[in-house]
Formats: structure tokens, C-alpha cells, sequence
């Protein structure tokens, strides 16, 4: 499966949560789906992406939070994944598009390439609901199904390692920030 | 214990004075009756870390998501966040209100703690986070007010170095 397809296959769906992206491919080819005041793209601070996707969780139990994560991303946060399933969160389904590569930076392969499982990892730290997904199809249904469930979700969706040429798009850092908190904080949000 | 419960109050009253809601911390000896006012304050939402980083990410969502919050931790714990410091927290212009055990200053007598000691305000300086500290009980709620009043109008990081004189009581 490929990523873009993926996320083409939710992209409806997220026009009502709060979305945080980890950084380069993944953040452009969201982009180049549709960019809408809900995501936001943390271009940097490689692991933290699923903290702040806690961080909004915790605060505002009333939004639905979808984090998309890498798998080296989570790979430099184990950590944080026992923080999550220690506060389940039940507003927050956390995807990790696992394409078993540092494909931002050069494409070279993580620990995922040689074996290890993070729907496993994410299990034994206490996630409640986890699962790997190969396909569009599945992956779809496995999103669906999370968010329905209402209980904290790590869905690993394994995917090819490639992606969009360029990673810099015309949306200011800054710009996204603002543009996201205005977003949550506006009163129906 | 001779950590200070009425240090550890007085900052936990000007922690929620100056409106953080969230509380995100890794436990050392300085800071366990401040962590344990969090746990037990219905009205606040304690995070437990696996490590000291997660929590600027914590207060990034918290923050673009409308609450204010704190980060509690000992200066190893600063010296173990600085890449979410500067990648999240200063490329996002993120409020980030840090309170920091200043260990291994006069009088440490913990071998393990004076490296830290040694490089924890150079660190700060290097990474121009703008830092107080807290020496005495009597200046607390002031110096929280004040440092959330730059956090918020710069917004940017800043740290409370809580010192020894003021956590620690000798027995
Ligand atoms: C601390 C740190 N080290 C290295 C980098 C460089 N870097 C940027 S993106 C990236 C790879 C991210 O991998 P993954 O999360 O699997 O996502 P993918 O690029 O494969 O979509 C790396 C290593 C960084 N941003 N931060």
C-alpha cells in the first residue's frame, strides 16, 4: 500500500478532528491531499508528535485527536508510547504509517526492516487496541473502527517506502501553528 | 523528608495561581510533595513521564489546545529535553513554563548531580531561555506570576531553577 493512498482513503474523515503529522513526506503528502485549519504539521522534534497529540487529548477531552506517526519517529519515543497507554486517552486514535525507513532523510531502514513490530511494542506497553494493516481497504476499516471504539488505537499500516520529491510546501511553520491553535480554541471547535 | 512542604506549597499555589492546568513530570527527591499536590488536585491533570522530553510535547498540545501548563523536573531532565526544547518548543514559539531542581549547586552532596550542576545555566544561556531562580519562599508566587507573563508575551520557553535553599530543609 501506498502512504498517499492511505491517507487519501481517511482524508474525509479527519475534516473533523484535530490532526498532528510528524515532519517531511508524510506532512506533504497531507498537504497536497488538502490542507484544512485542523492539521497540524510538527516539521521537526523527531518523536514528540504522538506527546503533543497527548498533550491536546488530555486537555480537550471533547476534541478527536488522530496523531500520524513514522516509524522512526516512534522509534526515538518508546517511551512515549507507555505515557499514552497509561492515560488512554479515548479521543485519540495514533496511526504509524511503518514503511520500515528513514525515508524523509534518505530512505535508510530502521529496526522495523529487520523485525521489530511496533503494534507488538505498542500492545506490551499497554495499548489497548492495536493492529497492523496492509492494505487501503483494512487500514480504512481499522480507522473507522477505532474511532468508533472510542478507546485509545496504535494502528501500524505498513507502506511502501516512497513518497513526494520535495518536502518544503508553501505553509509557514508558523503559519500552521497559529492557524491550528486558532482552529481548536474557536468556541465550537 | 527534609524537602520543604511549604516551599512545595507555596509553588504549587502559585503554579495554579498563574492558571496552569496541566502538570507534566518525571519524580525526583526535590519534587515529590509537588508531585503528589498534582495527583492529588481534581482540578489538575498530572502526567506521568517515561522521559523529561515528552513533556514539551505535552505542553505544545496543551498550549495550542487552549491550557496552560508546567513542566516539573531536575536539571538532568532539562539537560535530557533540549532537542524538543529547540525543535518544538522554540521553532513553534510555544509558552513553556519549566521549573527546574537545581541539583548539584552548594552544599550537593550527591557525587551524581555536580556535572549537571556545572553546565545546567550555560545550557539555558547557550539555548537563550530566559531563567530566574527561586531562593526563597517569600518570592515564589511573584517569580511564577512573572516568568508565565514572559512565556506567554514572548512566547517562548522559560525556567524557575528551584534551589536548594528553598526545597531543602536540613534535619
Ligand atoms: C533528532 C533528530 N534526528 C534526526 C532528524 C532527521 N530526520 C528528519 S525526518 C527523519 C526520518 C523520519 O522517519 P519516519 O518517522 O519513519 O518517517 P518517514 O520519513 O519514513 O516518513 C529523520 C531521521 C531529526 N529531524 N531529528
Amino acid at each position: 500500500m501506498k502512504r498517499i493512498d492511505a491517507l487519501r482513503a481517511i482524508h474525509d474523515d479527519l475534516a473533523d478532528c484535530a490532526v498532528v503529522t510528524i515532519m517531511g513526506a508524510v506532512a506533504a503528502e497531507l498537504q497536497s491531499l488538502g490542507h484544512r485549519p485542523n492539521h497540524f504539521y510538527l516539521q521537526h522534534a523527531m518523536g514528540l508528535a504522538s506527546s503533543l497529540g497527548l498533550g491536546i487529548a488530555l486537555s480537550r477531552p471533547d476534541l478527536d485527536v488522530v496523531v500520524i506517526d513514522g516509524d522512526g519517529s516512534l522509534l526515538m519515543n518508546l517511551g512515549g508510547l507507555t505515557t499514552l497507554a497509561r492515560y488512554q486517552p479515548s479521543n485519540l486514535v495514533h496511526i504509524v504509517f511503518d514503511n520500515e525507513s528513514l525515508l524523509s532523510v534518505g530512505g535508510f531502514p530502521t529496526a522495523t526492516s529487520t523485525g521489530s513490530d511496533l503494534a507488538g511494542i505498542a500492545a506490551a506497553a499497554g495499548v489497548p487496541r492495536t493492529g497492523t494493516v496492509r492494505s487501503v481497504e483494512d487500514f480504512a476499516g481499522a480507522f473507522r473502527a477505532a474511532r468508533a471504539a472510542r478507546m485509545l488505537s496504535t494502528i501500524v499500516a505498513k507502506v511502501d517506502a516512497v513518497g513526494p520529491s520535495a518536502f518544503v510546501t508553501d505553509l509557514g511553520l508558523l503559519e500552521n501553528r497559529y492557524q491550528f491553535a486558532r482552529h481548536l480554541r474557536r468556541p465550537s471547535a | 523528608m527534609p524537602v520543604s512542604l511549604t516551599a512545595s506549597s507555596t509553588i504549587y499555589a502559585a503554579l495554579k495561581a498563574s492558571g496552569v492546568r496541566v502538570v507534566s513530570a518525571l519524580p525526583e527527591t526535590w519534587l515529590v510533595h509537588l508531585i503528589r499536590m498534582a495527583e492529588d488536585d481534581p482540578e489538575m491533570t498530572l502526567v506521568r513521564l517515561a522521559k523529561e522530553e515528552e513533556g514539551v510535547g505535552i505542553s505544545a498540545g496543551a498550549h495550542l489546545a487552549g491550557v496552560r501548563s508546567a513542566m516539573l523536573m531536575q536539571n538532568h531532565g532539562f539537560l535530557a529535553s533540549v532537542n524538543g526544547i529547540v525543535s518544538c518548543a522554540q521553532l513553534y514559539r510555544i509558552p513553556l513554563l519549566m521549573l527546574i531542581s537545581a541539583r548539584g549547586e552548594f552544599g550537593e552532596r550527591d557525587p551524581w548531580q555536580t556535572e549537571g550542576g556545572l553546565v545546567t545555566r550555560h545550557v539555558l544561556d547557550a539555548l537563550r531561555i530566559p531563567v530566574d531562580e527561586l531562593g526563597h519562599a517569600s518570592e515564589v508566587a511573584h517569580k511564577v506570576a512573572q516568568a508565565q507573563t514572559l512565556a506567554y508575551s514572548a512566547s517562548r520557553p522559560v525556567a524557575l531553577l528551584l534551589t536548594r535553599d528553598l526545597m531543602w530543609e536540613e534535619a
